[in-house]
Parts: structure tokens; sequence; C-alpha cells
């Protein structure tokens, strides 16, 4: 039976991924993201999970990692002062395709910045922060119901593609505290792995991702973050060799935008479009309530990496697009590479959510 | 099994230079995970970067090859995950006590179920000899064009202040005593610590009046001193030469240990 609960959006995302079968957690304390750490090292021990502090983000990524090669499913939590310690391990992990999930509760920078308070300045850290090219999978949740549920969908995001995938969410979600409804079970899909000793580990099947080859199973695996051939060999000189695999490693996520898309499209014929994630979208949802108008639209999204680029599909009849956001504008410039009319952008900094009579407002000018 | 038999023949030759010590290192370490019988399938191999965290990558077996300094956080992670597996680290002078100065000290408080081989060479090798955290005071690097003018750690005193339950140091010279030890270190629960001393012609010897391979093992024969006799010296209060390399089993102890067996 399913049970209604009144939690805060950390203990969801906690709860959410406890549900996905997360046995590994490894963090560094850092508001606003703390209460899932010690969610986690309250709960993981009764489930002969393990819950680590490391000495330091950096230490809690590669621990997390190494974690994740045993098998078994593994996360972080943190912000954007941690996030940005992770970020050559990040790398690692793209390369090396490792799957696992980094939760980032945002809070204002740069730097020490506004610990307690809300921001998506991280959106554009989170998909290029690390050096090189690569691709990763980005979910934003706008409730206390969705902490739950994106942070147990991005573990199976994260074994099908292998990647890391980020669940940002912000202050403002992280400790809000609303009703949400506790499922039995969550979807849980099973993990590709091989199942004999292969040699080439790296090979990858059609989908462009190569089954799953954990360590202690007789697989002899080498991994390592150099370029490397599908032995998993070291081959740096290559170009082709280096080539072929970080075109690979981009294709295998960008290749299925529009099969793993996760937005919700209001009012598809309207002439003004609101484009929001995270905590803003609530803001967005008020002043549509409160506007009553049906050519205003909304198109929210809930998966930000990869970005949906055929948004002008989805609102043929679109003249502007406003995006608030809690930053100085970073998926409004994402958001204009793709589209032909107007972007608005409605920064938000200081860590207080749009108001909607300023979006409101906004409507009003782009008409 | 004997330790070629670890080795994936398809990797050979390594990209180590002639002469280097970490081939040494390596054969005693597998000589040592050979005596105390372990399987492939229970074994992981982990490393930083740096020449000597190139030894994995050689090896017939689970490996991971990380990023710089950080081998120790990941190995934690394997180990606690899945304390079944047994846990080999290569590391470099660089790559433990500089950038990952701090995993370091942090896997030794835990003792973390894991067996740590640093080859201490005294200087970065694979970027082309540039001063380390144990360069000599004195020693030319490339980025000591004048001599290295700060102080040294000692690796292995470094380990037990911070907790290790085994710790040992031997040279490339030593290679049945470095075995025996690795060994020790193998079968001893908790972080177990082997400095071994290793000649880098080619970033810190030719450099440093030490240009062929065997005038640092020489060096190695000469200038080391078994921890007894050099305990019993400084007891007595006669000179020891600053560049003597104490050599022997420093501590074997029984700290209750992070990631042993469920
Ligand atoms: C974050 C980062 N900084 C710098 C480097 C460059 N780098 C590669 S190996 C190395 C030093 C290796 O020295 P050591 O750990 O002593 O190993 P050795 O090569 O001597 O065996 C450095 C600085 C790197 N790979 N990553
Ligand atoms: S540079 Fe030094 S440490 Fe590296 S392979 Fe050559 S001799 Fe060995």
């Amino acid at each position: 039976m399913s049970k209604i609960s009144f939690i805060q959006g950390n203990i969801a995302c906690a709860e959410g991924a406890l549900a996905a079968g997360c046995r590994f957690f490894g963090g560094y304390p850092i508001t606003p993201s703390t209460e899932i750490a010690e969610h986690m090292a309250m709960k993981l021990p009764k489930v002969k999970g393990t819950f680590i502090q490391m000495e330091d983000e950096i230490g809690s990524i590669a621990a997390v990692i190494g974690a994740a090669w045993t098998g078994v499913r593994a996360m972080t939590a943190t912000s954007g002062p941690g996030l940005s310690l992770m970020m050559e391990n990040i790398g690692y992990a793209v390369m090396t395709e490792t799957p696992l999930v980094i939760v980032d509760i945002q809070r204002g920078g740069p730097s020490t910045g506004q610990p307690t308070m809300a921001s998506q300045g991280d959106m554009f850290q989170c998909r290029f922060g690390s050096h090189g090219d690569y691709s990763i999978i980005a979910l934003s949740p706008a409730t206390v119901q969705e902490m739950y549920e994106m942070t147990a969908e991005a573990f199976n995001l994260a074994d099908r593609f292998r990647v890391p995938v980020f669940l940002m969410a912000d202050e403002i979600i992280g400790h809000m505290r609303e009703k949400m409804t506790l499922p039995d079970t969550v979807p849980v899909m099973p993990v590709r792995e091989r199942t004999e000793r292969s040699t080439l580990p790296f090979k990858a099947e059609k989908d462009g991702v190569p089954g799953f080859t954990p360590f202690g199973k007789g697989h002899h695996v080498h991994v390592t973050g150099l370029t490397h051939d599908e032995r998993g060999y070291p081959s740096t000189t290559n170009p082709d060799v280096h080539e072929r695999l970080v075109t690979r490693l981009v294709a295998k996520v960008e290749s299925t935008r529009r099969e793993i898309a996760s937005y919700d499209v209001t009012n598809p014929e309207a002439e003004t479009v609101f484009v929001s994630y995270g905590a803003p979208t609530r803001a967005v949802w008020q002043a549509l309530h409160d506007l009553k108008d049906d050519t205003v639209g909304h198109f929210r999204l809930k998966m930000v990496w990869p970005f949906p680029d055929w948004v002008e599909e989805l609102f043929p009849q679109a003249q502007a697009y406003i995006v608030p956001e809690m930053n100085l504008g970073l998926i409004s410039r994402e958001l204009e590479r793709h589209v032909t009319i107007p972007v608005i952008s409605v920064p938000r900094l200081g860590g207080a959510l749009h108001e909607p009579e300023e979006l409101i407002r906004a409507v009003e000018g782009a008409k | 099994m004997n330790f070629m038999d670890w080795y994936r023949a398809d990797r050979l030759p390594t990209i180590f230079c002639v002469g280097c010590g970490n081939g040494t290192v390596i054969n005693c370490a597998l000589t040592a995970v050979s005596e105390v019988g372990w399987k492939r399938e229970e074994v992981v191999f982990v490393s930083g970067i740096g020449c000597s965290s190139r030894a994995p990558g050689y090896i017939d077996a689970d490996s991971l090859h990380t990023t710089h300094g950080r081998a120790l956080a990941f190995a934690t992670g394997i180990k606690l995950a899945n304390p079944d597996l047994q846990l080999v680290v290569f590391t470099g002078d660089g790559d433990l006590a500089a950038i990952g100065g701090n995993h370091f000290i942090h896997a030794c408080r835990r003792n973390v179920d894991m067996t740590v081989i640093c080859m201490n060479n005294q200087i970065y090798g694979m970027t082309g000899g540039q001063g380390s955290p144990t360069t000599p005071r004195g020693a030319l690097s490339t980025t000591t064009p004048y001599g290295a003018e700060e102080g040294t750690f000692d690796l292995t005193a470094l380990s037990i202040a911070a907790g290790a339950n085994f710790a040992a140091r031997w040279t490339s010279y030593h290679v049945k005593e470095l075995t025996n030890a690795i060994r020790a270190g193998l079968e001893t629960p908790g972080f177990s610590f082997i400095e071994a001393a290793v000649q880098c012609p080619t970033g810190y010897g030719r450099r440093n009046r030490l240009r062929e391979p065997e005038d640092m093992i020489e060096f190695f024969r000469t200038h080391s001193m078994l921890r007894q006799k050099y305990d019993r010296l400084l007891a007595e209060g006669k000179l020891v030469p600053p560049d003597t390399i104490v050599v022997g089993e420093f501590v074997r102890r029984d700290r209750p240990v992070l990631g042993g067996k469920k």
C-alpha cells in the first residue's frame, strides 16, 4: 500500500534512492544537501548498505565510482562548491562509463556564496564542468514527489547509459516540506551485465553502450581514464581511437534525446510560452493559474540535459519564450540556440523565487 | 601461480624506461600475491597517475587506473562496497604524498583493509623529473634547478602516525625482503603500507650523479640500514649519515579495521 507522507525534499530524495536499490553513499557535508547524507547514514546500514563520510568531495565521488564498479547502485549528494571539487572525477566516470547518481542541491555562488539560499547556477557546471567533450543526463525536480521519483529514475538512466546522472535540485525544493505519495515500489530496470568474460569489455552493443563488467566476477577488466580501445587498454596517441571513443560516449546519450526526453507541455497553441525547470516552475504554475489566459503556454523541463531542441515543434504558434531562472540566464541561452523567435530571460539572483506577478508582467511585456 | 602468470602478456613490454625500478616492485608484489594464494577473481589492483601507477594495466585481473592522487579514495569505495574483494594499490611519491596526501592520511586513519605499495623514486617520473615531497634537500630536478630547498616527508612514519596497521620500507635492491614485506602486508588486516625506494634513472639519477640504473641500486645497497641497527646507533648517540635509507618492518599492529570481511 502506498502511503501519504509529509516530508522534506532532501529526505524524499534519499528515500527514492533507497527504494531504487541504492546501497552505497559517499559524501561530505554541505548545506543545503546535508540532510540527504544524514538520512543515508541512518538508513543504509539497516539494509546492508554502506555509508561513508569521505575527507572531501573529490574523495566522495572517487569512492562512489569505486563502489559502482563492484556492481552496487551508488550515489553522492552535494552543492555547488562540492560539485566543483568533483569535476575531474566526473570526467573520469564519463570516460570509464561508470553508472552513478550525483545530487546537487544548488545554492548561491560563485564560491561559498549563499549556503542557505537557492539558485540554479550549476546548470552549465553539471553539463560542461569537466574537461573534454562529453555528455551526461540531468533531471530537475520541482516538487517533493519528484525529488523521490526522479532520484529513483536517475539510477535506471545511469545503468542504462553507463553515465553519471545528475539530479539538479535547489535549496527551495530540497528544504521544502510537502505532501507526497510514497509508492510501494519504484520501477527498477535490470542492469545489462555481461555474463561471460570478453576480451573486448568496452565494445559497445547496438545502442552504443557496452554491457557492464563489474569487479569480482572474473571479467579481468582494466578500467582507465586514459583514452582506451575496446579491450580497455590505453591507446593515447592514435587519433582514430580517441575520436571513436569520445564520439560514442557523446552519441550514446545524445542519439536518444527524443526517446528519453521528459517534459510537460501546457497550451501547445500558446503564443507566449514560459520555459522553466526546477523551483521557478512553481512560480509559473501560479502565474498561469492567476492569468487564466490560454494564449500563454508552459514548457516545463523535467530533464534539462540532453536539452529537447525540438521546442518549436511543440509550440508552433509561439511568438516569444519567457525563461525564469535562478541565475543570470543559462538555459535561456541554450534555448536561444534552438529557436528562431525571441527568448526573454527573467533572471533571479539572491535565493528568493520569482513572484508570479513578475512573471505576469513579463507576459504583458512580451505581447 | 608464478608472478609471470599475473601479467597481461598482450600488454608487454611496459612503458617503463630501461633500468626503471618499477618492474622489480611489480614482480615482488605479484610474487607475494601468488604466495598468499589469492585468485584473480578476488583481487582488484588500483592506482593513481604516474609511471608507477601504470602497474595495474599490466596485471591480468580487475584493475582501476584512476586519477592523480585519488587511488586510495577509489579503493576505499571498492573495499567498503564489497569487502570480499582484496585490494592492492600501486602509487608514486607524488601521487600519494603531494596531490593525494589527504586521502593517504585518511585511509590510514580509517585503517581500510588494503595493501598500498608506494614506489618512491623521489621525483615525478611521468612528467619528466619535477621535484616531489620526497625529493631530498639539495637534489636537482627540473623544478628545483638550484637544488631542492624544502623538507621531505617520511612516508612510512606518516602512515604509522596516521594509523596504518602495517608499515615497512625496503628498496628495489632488497627483492626478497620487499617481497616478504608485501606478503606480510597482504596478510595483515587493515591498512598495510609498503614503501619501496626505486631508481628512476631518467628523471632522478641522470641529474643527481647516479646516471646508470646500477648506480642507484648500488646506492640503495650501500646506504640502507636495518631499522634495528639505526635505532641502536641513535640510542648510543652515534651519528647516522643523513642520506641513510632506514629499512625493515616498522609496525605491525591490530587497530580496528574498516572494510574487513562482513
Ligand atoms: C590533476 C593532475 N595534475 C597533474 C597531472 C600530471 N601528472 C601526471 S603524473 C604526475 C606525477 C607523477 O609522479 P609520481 O606520483 O611520483 O609517480 P612516478 O611517475 O614518479 O612513478 C603528474 C604531476 C595529472 N595527471 N593530473
Ligand atoms: S621516468 Fe623514471 S619512473 Fe618513469 S619509467 Fe622512466 S625510469 Fe621509471
